[in-house]
C-alpha cells in the first residue's frame, strides 16, 4: 500500500509539472488527466475510496471532457502552440517560479513541525453518506443551487447573441 | 483498516501540487492554461481535505472534498463558456492582450 502511495505521488507531481509546461493544450490536458488519476490512487491508499471514485468520475471524467470539448471548438493549431513556446521563455517564468518556490519551502517548513507518526484511518462511503444526508443536508442543497446557477450561467453565455438580435 | 502512510506526506504532495498550480497561473498567458492551473489548485486543496479527514478518521474531509468538487465543476462550466465567448469576440486568448482591450 505504501509503495503505491509513493509511486502515485511521484506520478502526480511529475505529470502536473508536465501539464503546466506544455505548449500544446491537448498534450497538457492529457498529462492533467493522468495527474488526476494518480491523485485518485492517493485517495484510495489514504483510505477514502468514495473520494477516489468521485475524483475519477467527475474530475478525470466530466471536467476534463468539458476542457477537451472547448479546446476542440477553439481549434487551436500549430500556430497557437508556437506562440505558447515564445511565451514560455526563461526570462518570463523564472521570477514567478522563484516566488512560488519560496512559498512552497515555507509551507513545507510549517508541515515539518507536525508529528510524522500519524497515519490514515479508512473512511468508507457509508460514513460519508450518513453525514451527507444528516448534518450536511443544507450544504448539499446549497451545492445543488450553485450547480443550477452555473448551468443557467453557462447556457446564457454559450447561447451567444441570439437573444440580443430580437 | 488503517493504512501506514504518514499524513504529512500526503499533505506534502498537496502543497507541492498547489504550488505547481500557482506557478501555472502566474506563468501562463493563455486563458485555457490559467483555468487548468486553477483546477490543479482546487484539486490540491481537495487532497489536503481528504488527507486531514482520514487523519482523524472522520468523513467531514471527504464531504468538504465533494463541495470543492461541486465548486470546481460550476467554475469550469462558467469559465469555459466565458473563454469561448472571449475567443469568438476578440480572436485571442492572451490574458495580457485582453487586459488592454476595451468593451
Amino acid at each position: 500500500m505504501e509503495i503505491t502511495f509513493y509511486l502515485a505521488s511521484t506520478v502526480a507531481v511529475f505529470t502536473t509539472l508536465m501539464a503546466i509546461t506544455r505548449a500544446n493544450a491537448v498534450h497538457a490536458l492529457l498529462y492533467l488527466v493522468v495527474s488526476l488519476l494518480a491523485v485518485a490512487l492517493i485517495f484510495f491508499t489514504l483510505g477514502a475510496p468514495f473520494a477516489a471514485v468521485l475524483e475519477v468520475i467527475i474530475y478525470a471524467g466530466a471536467i476534463m471532457v468539458l476542457f477537451i470539448f472547448v479546446i476542440m471548438m477553439l481549434n487551436l493549431g500549430e500556430e497557437a502552440a508556437h506562440q505558447e513556446r515564445q511565451w514560455l521563455l526563461p526570462g518570463i517564468w523564472i521570477g514567478p517560479t522563484t516566488l512560488a518556490v519560496i512559498l512552497l519551502v515555507e509551507l513545507i517548513h510549517v508541515l515539518s513541525d507536525g508529528e510524522l507518526s500519524r497515519t490514515a484511518f479508512a473512511v468508507d462511503a457509508k460514513q460519508v453518506g450518513i453525514l451527507l444526508f444528516g448534518p450536511y443536508l443544507l450544504a448539499v442543497e446549497l451545492a445543488s443551487m450553485l450547480l443550477l446557477a452555473a448551468l443557467v450561467g453557462a447556457y446564457h453565455l454559450g447561447a451567444g447573441d441570439r437573444g440580443e438580435d430580437r | 483498516m488503517a493504512s501506514t502512510i504518514p499524513i504529512n506526506y500526503a499533505l506534502l504532495v498537496a502543497v507541492i501540487l498547489f504550488a505547481l498550480g500557482l506557478i501555472g497561473i502566474l506563468v501562463r498567458r493563455n486563458l485555457v492554461f490559467i483555468l487548468m492551473s486553477i483546477e490543479i489548485m482546487l484539486n490540491a486543496t481537495g487532497l489536503a481535505f481528504v488527507a486531514t479527514g482520514s487523519r482523524v478518521g472522520q468523513a467531514d474531509g471527504q464531504i468538504m472534498f465533494m463541495l470543492v468538487l461541486t465548486l470546481a465543476a460550476a467554475e469550469v462550466a462558467v469559465g469555459l463558456a466565458l473563454i469561448l465567448r472571449i475567443y469568438y469576440g476578440f480572436k485571442t486568448l492572451d490574458a495580457d492582450a485582453l487586459s488592454r482591450m476595451r468593451g
